[in-house]
């Protein structure tokens, strides 16, 4: 197979929802339904480009984008000792990687809309916003340059925090929305310092020169701990996870789907920190010093992830509201992925246990893709069935699988994905955190099982209370949901049974490369540094 | 001692504006907080590319002389747009809430009944 | 809410002209002195906002629609994405200037050692500047607009 390769995919990938955003208002003045059509299919463009992009990357490693001036001019300027004062795009396996997940999620959301959001005014804004988001996210996954991350990382917030408070008149929406905005608002001004800081010290803003340069002085390490926390706070890790249930919860559903991406997009930001930013000492294993900050940040990691996992999973229980019991599930394995993350970080610097720290890494990764299809999907199923019958509470539902037939078959596989029952696609990144915590300590793979198990329970006790039992009269008139969100929720349980079916074909193409990308152990195709570092020779940065 | 007067401005701007976000019960004052604290990390950016005596940097009609860094300054004044948006959102979803609920205290408004 | 007193009105009617060409110059003159395009929408913005104060956000309101305002706002923001992508169509990539050294349309190039910059230089920078300043004066204002109005409406009810 021989695709053409673009040069300038990089840059489309974040201009075609940019483009879309700002022309929406102006062509949902001609007709509603060509307003839908027209989203969709800038969705759609933009999806072909992040897959193009993934495959020119997956192919032939790294590649650079420079804004404004084409790549060869830069190099020539940068050998004649000019500064790197340009912003870059600079794409590994791990940005394509978060890129085609956030691309993947927008889709289905804007499929779901047209049916879903159909009764609400305000749709123009709604959509604009809505691609602005998705322009945000791509922005902060593929962009190679600090300040850049803050002000996509800003672009994502501000739209999603619109987007929550979308159904204003429904109540709570708007305070959950002004919880995400102080949390982002306050999380992005530490980022800014942090960049700030970095600045200061090494008068550059590139991520990869950064990291070349990188010393891990005192403010390097308050740096650290401001990107750290502010990307966690984004997150959702438990100490700073209040904001997550409420805002899952009372956005609408097509929306809640987008802001899981933007939450994983918070995520990459983390990964990116630690592996590219400061990820100096991994590559460099015989310089002792360094080892330290990362088993240490490895370890606080670990703990959060473990505390994410107990208390997410403790809430989840005694939810009576749908969508927030999904939400505490999806904080849950949150948890997953850090506990995954956190151990690769620990144990990476460490040659004995470097293997299982490459495994649980993997793990990590992987357990993002699954956990944004498993918990997306789940949040469809909910958002269906509040349209279907307008009810979120447990307790009043029931008997719906006699009216509501697909989408109960999509909620029983959503259910085994994200619980981690074997031919589902969650087992098998599960199985892989679960393998290599082990060797960390077993405790840490015992309590991660055993919250899995229990994770199933609240599942099951949910499809229990809302799709089995005897038919309630109230319920006589409920109808099937309309053909554009079983059609995304059918995409959905696709990539998920097909993951679920070739786990190892997916681990191969996609997460060993991204894994490989992120930790280096010796400037292989994917390193994210060198390679930037050897194209542009740097004169005076 | 006085050229670090700057950073203790930055410092007490950003640790007022924690208070007030953290402490605070009315919406308003926490908005004000958020807005201190971005007001303190602007102050930092601008500072950190002035360098004494420096004349602005245009290259055309320059006298000579040290200039202060372009870069941070532009940093500044993307956050400064930024924040702009952040703010009147913050702002009319207070508005929104005070509709809602009839009070701007922290305590009244929210809580998980539903 | 009807506005403010007589002298108010008057005196904001006569200063809002100054106020508006003093934005458009700031907005046109961004690629030679301090400002651009947010800055002088801004400016524009305030002074829009100035005459909402004075004449009352209802009046205002019937002279002016929101909606009209948001259209505004996203001509400016295509106009913007569209210079760029007009880089990445005739030039060499995303967001590159290519207008610049052509001596017609802002592209001319300055002289190292002059004493100011000539008007007519900088490429697509000032376009984008005026696509940054429509933008700004129509987000800005419809923001205020549609606060006041919210505000007013519930001052009404009581």
């Amino acid at each position: 197979m021989n695709l053409p390769t673009f040069e300038f995919t990089p840059a489309l990938v974040v201009a075609i929802p940019l483009l879309g955003a700002f022309l929406t208002p102006l062509v949902s003045r001609i007709n509603d339904k060509l307003r839908n059509i027209f989203v969709i299919i800038i969705m759609g463009l933009t999806g072909f480009f992040v897959f193009l992009l993934a495959y020119d990357v997956l192919a032939k490693g790294i590649k650079v984008y420079v804004f404004g001036a084409n790549t060869a001019d830069t190099i020539q300027s940068l050998e004649n000792g000019l500064p790197l004062l340009r912003i870059l795009f600079e794409v590994d396996a791990m940005s394509v990687l978060m890129a085609g997940i956030s691309v993947i999620l927008g889709f289905v959301a804007v499929i779901y809309s047209w049916s879903f959001m159909k009764e609400n005014t305000g749709l123009d804004k709604y959509y604009t916003l809505f691609l602005l988001m998705i322009a945000g996210m791509l922005g902060m996954e593929l962009t190679g340059d600090m300040f850049n991350f803050f002000v996509f990382l800003e672009i994502t917030s501000i739209a999603s925090c619109a987007l929550i408070a979308f159904w204003t008149n429904k109540g709570k929406a708007v305070d959950a929305a002004f919880k995400y905005i102080v949390i982002s608002a306050i999380g992005a001004l530490f980022i800014l310092f942090a960049v700030a800081l970095l600045y200061s010290q090494y008068n550059a803003l590139n991520i990869a020169v950064l990291g070349s340069m990188i010393q891990y002085t005192f403010l390097d390490k308050i740096a650290l701990i401001l990107l750290i926390v502010a990307l966690l706070m984004k997150a959702g890790i438990v100490p700073m996870h209040m904001w997550l249930p409420d805002a899952y919860s009372r956005a609408p559903s097509s929306v809640t789907v987008a802001l899981i991406g933007a939450t994983l997009a918070s995520l990459y930001g983390v990964l990116r920190v630690c592996f590219t930013l400061y990820g100096n000492s991994l590559s460099n294993i015989c310089n002792n010093l360094n080892i330290n900050v990362h088993s240490m940040l490895g370890t606080l990691l670990i703990l959060l992830a473990i505390i994410t996992i107990i208390l997410g999973v403790i809430m989840a229980l005694r939810q009576i509201n749908f969508k927030r019991l999904i939400a505490f599930a999806a904080i849950a394995e949150l948890g997953y992925m850090f506990l995954g993350i956190g151990t690769g970080l620990t144990v990476l610097g460490n040659p004995e246990l470097a293997v299982y720290g490459m495994t649980a890494l993997k793990g990590g990764i992987f357990h993002i893709i699954n956990d944004a299809l498993d918990v997306g999907l789940l949040f469809l199923v909910a958002g269906a069935i509040y349209y279907a019958t307008r009810e979120n509470s447990l307790n009043r539902m029931g008997g719906l699988a006699r009216n509501l037939k697909y989408t109960t078959v999509f909620f029983l596989i959503g259910l085994l994905a994200v619980s981690g029952m074997p031919p589902m696609n969650g087992f098998a990144s599960k199985i892989l955190i679960y393998e290599s915590t082990y060797q960390l300590s077993p405790i840490l793979s015992i309590i991660a099982i055993l919250c899995s198990i229990l994770l199933l329970a609240v599942f099951v006790k949910v499809f229990y209370s809302a799709f089995m039992g005897p038919a309630q009269p109230k319920f006589k008139d409920v109808k099937e949901v309309p053909k554009s969100m079983l059609i995304a929720m059918g995409i959905i349980t696709c990539i998920i049974i097909f993951i679920g079916l070739f786990p190892q074909f997916v681990i191969n193409t996609v997460v060993t490369p991204a894994a490989e990308a992120l930790v280096n152990f010796g400037g292989e195709k994917g390193f994210y540094i060198n390679e930037i570092i050897e194209s542009f020779t740097l004169g005076g940065v | 001692m006085i050229y670090n007067i700057p950073y203790i401005a930055v410092a007490a701007l950003i640790l007022i504006g924690l208070y007030a976000v953290v402490f605070k019960r009315n919406l308003i004052k926490m908005v004000i907080g958020i807005t201190l604290i971005e007001s303190g990390v602007n102050l930092f950016l601008i500072t950190l590319g002035y360098r004494e005596g420096s004349i602005a940097p245009i290259y055309t009609s320059s006298p000579g002389g040290i200039m202060a860094l372009p870069v941070p300054q532009a940093l500044t004044l993307t956050s400064i747009v930024i924040g702009v948006a952040v703010l009147a959102l913050m702002l009319s979803l207070v508005i929104h809430i005070y509709r809602h609920y009839g009070t701007l205290d922290a305590r009244k408004i929210g809580g998980n009944e539903e | 809410m009807s506005g403010m007193s007589k002298i108010v009105k008057t005196i904001s009617s006569i200063t809002f002209p100054f106020v508006f060409i003093y934005g458009l110059y700031v907005i046109a003159h961004g690629h030679l002195t301090p400002g651009g395009g947010f800055q002088g929408g801004a400016i524009v913005a305030s002074g829009c906002a100035m005459i909402l104060v004075a004449y009352g956000s209802v009046w205002t309101m019937g002279k002016i629609k929101e909606k009209n305002l948001s259209i505004l706002e996203s001509l400016g923001g295509f106009c913007f994405i569209l210079l760029a992508f007009l880089g990445l169509g005739f030039g060499t990539g995303f967001f590159n200037n290519l207008f610049v050294g052509n001596e017609f349309l802002f592209g001319e190039t300055p002289k190292f050692n002059s004493v100011a910059a000539n008007f007519n230089t900088a490429g697509v920078i000032p376009l984008m500047n005026f696509a940054v300043g429509l933008k700004v004066i129509a987000g800005l204002f419809a923001i205020v607009l549609v606060m006041a109005y919210a505000s007013s409406i519930r001052e009404d009810e009581k």
